[in-house]
């Protein structure tokens, strides 16, 4: 449906957004608008520097680490070096659902608690080493906990506080907790995406592969980039467990540090946000040999597509057969629900504009439900999340990023161990699976659509203006912006406190929730009557008074 | 249990901090300066405080909450960040035309020591800020005090920035309504004008953070105190400033600099607060106060004396900012509710002495503690070993109401999770109603909820 629909050309509106920017910033900006076409390879500049003033919807490099990464994660305790604010704003604020699980109501669980220094103005003065090295111990006297994050603020590495050397240094002397650092202080890179390779690194080097118990069942896959929002990774386990996979560890939804510790031993990465974790990905392929190929389980096709892929990496008989039972059993219903809201959706345009990775994976949930994405874009990713990982060795890292470390990762002399050979791996290519490949969201993207890199509010007004979409998808600063325009907006950070939308039962809760903003009655109530009817028409007043 | 790790047994803390009851300066000037008409905030530092403290007052008021930022980057962080807000200022008033932007800082800009009145200065010079147009600043570094201290820091950098001195005398007396909701500023004007008196109230977030949905969107909404009703205020006859935490240092400064007089009041929340306000505001304006107001007053006080039995006695927690917890905690105390735990992570002296001082006859067993680690993590140890009738704080509350079944009531800010604290004010008689209404409404469902099926009362 959506491939039949042309799109309107929107170079007119690109021009028309450019002009109200000082040329300077034109310049810059015309290079992150880049109207599809997919004849061509087209370059879409992206994370590059934040325009000061310009209204951004991004975030930073803290929020990238503690935030998205670590933040998850039940049983360690997310330490926040720093003023009391960076821990507050993103205390319970994302929705990472958790569960102890086997562990039950006494199990592990600090998600709820919210950690911080709280520096003063004398730790900024005189250093804050000595108070983190307190608060580290008290939280240790308190809680008692397998692990200690400790997350670098803005003015940490201004001050010069060793985070690295204290949590060393707690490390030894607990010796039965495991304390590591980051530094992930706000200003690092120009985004969030400094701070999802920050974590990605800690986790490498201080927590990936420090335990060696093999999994005992067969097909042990990690899932990595799936934070759990709204209860995603519920859903999904939900179905891996129906097609009798055994996941080691999601990265880092619902997640534990032994998982993370374990996830070595694994036979597969699958990949759901490119952008936050395939450093993760890469690094253990070089390490330890596991090969990674990208999924994504948002849509009923999709997820069926991507069980499939799991079904073909093992050239398992019983396997695929049971996951072609699952999908029988499952996909039925979805594609019912998605038939049932056409008459609402169908036809409808969307504009998506969120973090790294849902712009593109929601377009195919729109897709199912008939409904047209005019124009996407992302916050934070970079060129290969636009253009495909072709594009990797192209990109060059510009002096805002460039201090972000790059771990040199080879070989495990013990623990490499190639879970395909060579050959099996070209094998399997061949029949369609792609390893260590992720192609892009301008590849999934109709021509004369749209994409805009970390849009401006200024932008969006005007595209919003432009395109009149049915939805739009964003983040909790653009919600009311947008509906005060008289345009239903889904948060497709927060999904609006709704989920999950992830796997075959979130693909059904999309479909009716979009419905239910779509025909949502007081839209069509926002004038008041005496407006509508024209008031300011003399006619109706003079009637009454004659 | 959503927080199953809070043990019974409080050890003292030194260094940490443990689910806060406070957060950050710069989240207050924001909203200051979106008290002000045709402001832009803008966040000078790097943009990820800017994104969370958006975030935050539009879950907070479900509404669009607009700034710029700096963004800085590790190289200005080094080099200092006067070139990113000399081109956001330039692209602020190219791209969005507000007719002023109010600057605070964050603990980056803070740490590197950027000086902003030099900085300003040197923008205005070199024309970046448009013929007609305003830049004002303050600085709010995040390692002193907290979002309080944030909202007063803006104010003063408002008086600093816009207030005027004609030397003709105005007959009109300024109110500093504090860190309150646009509820509260509406209510507070409207006693004003009900009683006659001609004020000029700043910040003024009316009409701002809770602009209506007409289908088109405001980037300045209709609301913001003036420009010009703010500069008028260095004529005023006098000012009354609500809170001592967010409102006494603007109020100093009105004196210090244009010889405006001041009193320092309490946010007039409650039965006896409220008394205190329209009393100093009819001296001040010279006003006496209308018939009208003995019987919205004697509503409040019916309402009292027609409940009393179900609150009478009651042990009440409390959490959140100073000028909020003050007011109310003389409320609870004309109520004859016992006010047992009281905690607020905003630092200062008097804070501590005023409770205790108000509490020292009805409830002279209180708990109170504020600034560092004065956080609800402490806060539930302490209900955990001594047990309260009623909870009151913001949405972060819910974790100990649920984990140990109290009666909760939302108060302050944040509140994330349920709406009213924007639309009905809490200030004043009708403000100590609807405070009294959610009380009530939270004691009497938990009856509800608890009694036996031949306990359970159709009236009640």
């Amino acid at each position: 449906m959506s491939e039949d629909k042309k799109l309107p050309d929107p170079s007119i509106i690109k021009e028309e957004i450019l002009a109200k920017y000082p040329p300077k910033i034109a310049r810059k900006r015309a290079k992150s608008m880049v109207v599809v076409d997919k004849s061509m390879d087209q370059e879409v500049q992206s994370n590059v520097r934040t325009i000061p003033g310009i209204i951004t919807q991004r975030g930073c490099c803290y929020a990238g680490c503690k935030g998205v990464v670590l933040g998850p994660t039940r049983d360690i305790i997310n330490l926040v070096h720093g003023p009391i604010g960076c821990s507050f704003y993103a205390w319970l604020t994302r929705r990472n659902q958790t569960d102890p699980g086997e562990a039950g109501p006494d199990g592990e669980n600090f998600i709820n608690y919210c950690f911080s220094t709280d520096m003063q103005d004398s730790n900024i003065v005189f250093g804050g080493e000595k108070k983190l090295k307190q608060a580290i111990q008290e939280a240790y006297d308190i809680f008692k906990p397998k692990a200690i994050g400790v997350f670098s603020t803005c003015p940490v590495g201004l001050i010069g506080d060793d985070v690295h050397a204290v949590s060393r240094e707690m490390k030894e002397k607990f010796g039965d907790c495991n304390v590591f650092g980051f530094s992930c202080e706000g200003y690092k890179g120009v985004s969030q995406s400094a701070g999802h390779h920050i974590a990605n690194n800690q986790l490498f080097k201080h927590v990936i592969g420090r335990d060696n118990t093999q999994p005992e069942g067969k097909y042990n896959i990690n899932l990595l980039g799936e934070y759990n929002i709204g209860g995603d990774a519920f859903e999904l386990d939900r179905i891996f467990e129906l097609c009798g996979i055994n996941v080691i560890s999601t990265f880092s939804g619902n997640s534990n540090v032994t998982g993370f510790e374990r996830s070595h031993t694994a036979d597969l990465n699958l990949v759901m946000c490119h952008r936050s974790i395939n450093y993760v990905a890469e690094m253990m392929e070089t390490k330890y040999g596991i090969p990674w190929f990208k999924v994504n389980f948002i849509g009923g096709d999709a997820t069926a597509k991507s069980l499939r892929r799991i079904g073909e990496y093992y050239e398992d008989p019983e396997l695929i057969a049971r996951i072609e039972e699952v999908i029988t059993a499952e996909l039925p219903s979805v594609k019912q629900a998605a038939k049932d809201v056409l008459k609402t959706t169908d036809g409808k345009l969307a504009m998506m504009f969120v973090g790294g990775s849902r712009a593109h994976h929601y377009q195919e949930l729109f897709a199912e439900m008939g409904m047209t994405t005019v124009s996407a874009g992302y916050e934070f990713a970079h060129r290969d999340d636009y253009e495909g990982r072709k594009v990797l060795p192209t990109i060059k890292v510009d002096a805002d990023s460039r201090n972000i470390e790059e771990l040199k990762i080879e070989a495990d002399p013990e623990l490499y161990n190639p879970r395909k050979t060579k050959v099996e791996l070209e094998d399997l290519e061949k029949n369609g699976l792609e390893f260590s490949e992720y192609k892009g969201m301008k590849n999934d993207m109709a021509d004369q659509s749209l994409i805009v890199d970390d849009i401006s509010h200024w932008e969006a007004d005007k595209l919003i203006e432009y395109y009149k979409p049915d939805i739009f998808c964003a983040g909790i600063k653009e919600k009311y912006v947008v509906q005060k325009m008289g345009i239903p907006l889904k948060q497709l950070h927060s999904y609006d406190y709704g989920g999950p939308y992830a796997g075959f039962e979130g693909a059904k809760n999309f479909y009716t929730d979009i419905e239910r903003m779509l025909s949502t009655s007081i839209w069509k109530k926002l004038k008041a009557p005496w407006l509508e009817t024209g008031a300011s028409d003399p006619c109706i007043c003079a009637e009454y008074v004659a | 249990m959503l927080l199953r790790h809070t043990p019974k047994e409080v050890k003292e803390r030194k260094a940490l901090t443990i689910n806060p009851a406070k957060t950050c300066q710069p989240v207050g000037a924001m909203y200051a300066a979106l008290g002000v008409h045709g402001c832009l905030p803008h966040s000078h530092g790097s943009q990820g405080c800017c994104s969370y403290h958006r975030s935050v007052l539009t879950r907070h008021y479900k509404d669009p909450i607009m700034a710029g930022t700096s963004a800085f980057t590790e190289g200005s962080s080094v080099f200092g960040g006067q070139a990113n807000l000399m081109q956001a200022l330039t692209n602020m008033f190219t791209i969005y035309n507000p007719d002023l932007v109010a600057v605070h800082t964050t603990c980056l800009s803070e740490t590197i020591g950027d000086d902003l009145n030099q900085i300003c200065s040197k923008a205005i010079e070199d024309g970046k800020v448009p013929a007609g147009k305003k830049v004002i600043y303050c600085n709010t570094p995040s390692y002193i005090g907290s979002h309080v201290t944030g909202f007063s820091n803006m104010c003063t950098g408002i008086v600093k920035g816009l207030v005027e001195h004609t030397g003709v005398a105005k007959d009109q007396v300024n109110i500093l309504p504090g860190w309150v909701e646009p509820s509260d500023m509406r209510e507070i004007k409207r006693i004003a004008k009900d009683m006659g008196a001609k004020i000029v109230l700043y910040p003024d977030t009316s009409d701002v953070v809770d602009s209506p949905q007409t289908g088109e969107y405001k980037m300045y909404p209709d609301g913001g105190a003036t420009v010009e009703d703010i500069a008028s205020s260095g004529d005023s006859i006098k000012t009354l400033a609500c809170g001592a935490f967010a409102s006494e240092d603007a109020a100093k400064l009105l004196d210090s600099s244009f010889k405006v007089p001041y009193e320092v009041l309490d946010i007039p929340v409650g039965l006896s607060a409220s008394d205190r306000f329209i009393t100093a505001l009819s001296e001040a304006a010279r006003v006496t106060v209308p018939a009208a107001f003995v019987a919205e007053r004697g509503r409040l006080v019916d309402v009292i004396a027609d409940m009393t039995q179900y609150l009478h006695g009651k042990k009440v927690a409390i959490f959140g900012d100073p000028d909020q917890l003050i007011p109310m905690v003389e409320f609870l105390l004309d109520l004859d509710m016992i006010p047992t735990h009281v905690i607020s992570g905003t630092p200062g002296k008097k804070f501590t002495k005023k409770i205790q001082e108000l509490c020292a006859e009805k409830a002279p067993n209180v708990q109170v503690q504020n600034g560092a680690q004065a956080d609800m993590f402490l806060l539930h140890q302490w209900i955990k070993n001594e047990p309260v009738d009623l909870l009151l704080g913001n949405t972060y509350g819910k974790y100990i109401a649920r984990d140990e079944d109290i009666p909760f009531v939302r108060y302050g800010f944040p509140i994330l999770d349920r709406i009213g604290h924007s639309y009905f004010p809490t200030v004043g008689y009708t403000g100590g109603i609807r405070l009294l209404e959610l009380m009530l409404g939270a004691i009497m469902d938990r009856q509800d909820r608890d009694a036996d099926d031949t306990k359970v009362e159709l009236v009640m």
